[in-house]
């Protein structure tokens, strides 16, 4: 994609302007899928609840989301009087910025990430720990009590959940093998359907053998990304809504943009760890035609789907049931499980 | 011109941070360019449920807050500990595999004095 040798300063500008313009494409491509996403986010939620949801802006409310952007951009944009204003405002570019930066190695396709580097599920590992830092900021800069309670609610609750999504990357990587996203991927071309004879298919991606890692993943996503039904840090009859109460205008917008792209991340996450991200479900003819990039976006909406609906059907956690479940089911189940993965390729039968 | 393979790697992700990072100045800025700004002293005062705010925002916590992550720290670290063990996990064979079940096995006795000394409870 980039020309391999970078020698003058003809070579350099070329390859500055076509990262500057790939990253570009992918941020502008990114945003306007989470614009629909989150439409349909609300869509299906309204569905559930048989109400109708966004219908006015455009067909079927198709453009909601951007008369949304339109709204927050002329809204009045307030700073309290007590909020320490450097760090108020900083808060929640800190969040849009660090969400964003995780599909700096995303492979959208085979090979097509910005930055295909050998240790992309670490780097994508430590930017959503990151995200903790955006809340604690805001939360802490308003000086007012709901979002401080808020934040720290926010910040216990993601780092608990974060050590179970740990344990289950590492039980992918023990059957992958390799720390780059695009290897994790190309080894779900085999496994349980191709050792019984089939060709490559959906059967061999890790949701099969890890059938509990991608359930336990799943949950923890969600509490994660303080998604419904662990949304405790916003929790309208509480707190209010959390670290944003004092929040207006865009600055609200980026926080709403970085939780929702977090969210989108992890469903990237998902499909690349356990739906084998751009393979296609079948590799037989027609189906292999069809571009990964398409394919990894309809796996993201398929997972987004069922966040939508875990959103619509259950009810939200009490906080000490959320870190009970966290700590004492999640922690040793996800122990387990790592012990029992690398039990069995050491010494069982040579499965993949 | 000097280049190092690894670092050639890796710039693209800084670039990727700066073109994120005019995004979100630019919606930062828009409203304080674009929107009617008329601040008085009820719009900028802390929101308290009707309430002029009492009390300094700021106050006493919880401990089991930094309880709590502490113990993420711990256990955060035994992952990145992981990481490169899953990785080169068939080159290192049965010994490295029985000197991680010896680690974590330490580790499971903490976890269980954790469990038994109620660091996990939320009552």
């Amino acid at each position: 994609m980039y020309p391999k040798t970078l020698d003058t300063w003809w070579d350099w500008g070329l390859w500055l302007a076509l990262t500057v313009g790939l990253s570009l494409l992918l941020l502008v491509v990114l945003l306007v899928i989470v614009a629909f996403l989150l439409l349909m986010d609300r869509k299906v939620w309204a569905a559930v609840q048989m109400r109708r949801g966004p219908n006015v802006v455009g067909p079927f409310g198709l453009l909601q989301s951007f008369a949304d952007l339109l709204k927050f951009v002329l809204k009045e944009p307030l700073i309290p009087a007590g909020a320490d204003k450097g760090v108020f405002l900083l808060a929640p570019l800190v969040t849009a910025i660090l969400a964003l930066a995780a599909w700096a190695v995303i492979p959208v396709g085979n090979g097509m990430a910005m930055a295909n580097i050998n240790v992309g599920i670490l780097y994508l590992f430590a930017i959503s720990s990151l995200g903790v830092y955006g809340i604690i900021m805001g939360g802490w800069a308003s000086n007012s009590k709901y979002p401080f309670l808020g934040a720290l609610r926010s910040a216990a609750q993601m780092v608990s959940y974060e050590v179970s999504i740990g344990f289950v990357i590492i039980t992918v990587l023990l059957c992958a093998g390799s720390l780059n996203l695009n290897d994790i991927i190309k080894a779900q071309q085999v496994g349980i359907g191709t050792r019984v004879g089939l060709p490559a298919s959906f059967l061999d991606w890790y949701w099969l053998p890890l059938f509990p890692m991608f359930v336990v993943f799943f949950i923890s996503a969600l509490a994660e990304t303080n998604r419904p039904p662990f949304d405790l840090v916003e929790a309208e009859s509480e707190l209010v809504a959390g670290f944003m109460v004092e929040y207006g205008s865009t600055p609200y917008l980026l926080f709403m943009l970085g939780e929702y792209v977090a969210i989108v991340t992890m469903c990237a996450m998902t499909s690349i760890l356990f739906l084998g991200g751009w393979l296609p479900p079948l590799d037989i003819a027609p189906l292999n035609w069809i571009p990964g990039p398409l394919w990894f976006l309809l796996k993201i909406t398929f997972v987004f789907f069922m966040f939508a609906m875990v959103k619509a059907m259950v009810p939200r956690y009490r906080y000490d049931q959320l870190m009970r479940l966290g700590w004492k089911i999640f922690l040793p189940l996800s122990l387990v499980m790592v012990v029992v993965v690398a039990g069995l390729l050491q010494f069982g039968p040579q499965v993949r | 011109m000097p280049q190092s393979t690894l670092l050639m790697d890796y710039l693209p992700i800084a670039i990727f941070l700066g073109v994120a990072g005019v995004i979100g100045m630019a919606l930062m800025v828009a409203p304080f360019l674009l929107a009617v700004r008329n601040p008085d002293s009820e719009k900028v005062s802390a929101y308290e449920c009707g309430f002029n705010a009492f009390d300094d925002a700021r106050m006493k916590f919880d401990v089991r807050f930094y309880l709590v992550s502490i113990l993420f720290i711990i256990f955060d670290l035994e992952v990145a500990f992981l990481f490169p063990w899953a990785v080169a996990f068939k080159s290192v064979g049965a010994f490295g595999f029985w000197s991680m079940m010896t680690f974590l096995g330490v580790l499971t006795v903490g976890f269980a004095y954790e469990w038994r000394k109620g660091a996990l409870d939320w009552d």
